[in-house]
């Protein structure tokens, strides 16, 4: 498994490799040969995702003039795809009077940062740093 | 999807969470398991443990 996921590695360069995970959850891991991270990270992720909108959550704008929301819209993009995805669907509009508002902005961006955490996962197995 | 329950929410985003740091920072299953159950057993405890800390305070 170890040298399966190495030699998988070597042959993905790096970038694109946190590109796709980015994109999409857990394909970073999945094309490095990890499929079991892979496949728990695909289903997961953007299940709180969903579960993050489903909840009344808020897919922030990008207004710098105020920095916690602007950082708040940058956790959101992390999710990668399901983020464009909401955005084309017009979903992730929040419902600010919702008792689950606060919750579903949690799930939201916890999701967004988990990904990205993922990704760079999956860029230090692809890199050779991580078995 | 209706979730009015707080501790509802919270078992929820614990199992998420728990799941997804077990996977990613631990190779073995097995090791993955007792990681995660270790991770969300503090998530539920320590928000209790907080939530009891915080009682006393006025909001």
């Amino acid at each position: 498994m170890r040298a399966t996921t190495i030699e998988r590695a070597q042959g993905a360069h790096p970038l694109l490799v946190w590109i796709a995970a980015w994109l999409v959850p857990g394909a970073g891991h999945l094309w490095t040969g990890q499929r079991l991270k892979g496949l728990v990270f695909l289903v997961m992720l953007p299940a709180m995702f969903a579960i993050g909108l489903a909840l009344h959550g808020r897919l922030f704008p990008y207004e710098l003039d105020q920095p916690l929301v602007a950082l708040a819209a940058i956790a959101d993009l992390g999710i990668g795809l399901p983020y464009l995805a909401a955005r084309v669907l017009g979903v992730g509009g929040g419902d600010v009077i919702a008792v689950t508002y606060e919750y579903g902005n949690t799930f939201l961006i916890v999701a967004g940062l988990l990904n990205l955490l993922v990704a760079f996962d999956a860029f230090d197995i692809a890199a050779g740093r991580k078995g | 999807m209706i979730v009015r329950s707080h501790f509802g929410v919270l078992l929820i985003f614990a199992f998420f969470v728990s799941t997804v740091f077990a996977v990613l920072l631990r190779d073995d299953v097995r090791e993955q398991v007792r990681f995660g159950a270790a991770l969300f057993g503090a998530f539920v405890l320590g928000a209790y443990a907080l939530g009891w800390l915080m009682y006393p305070l006025p909001l």
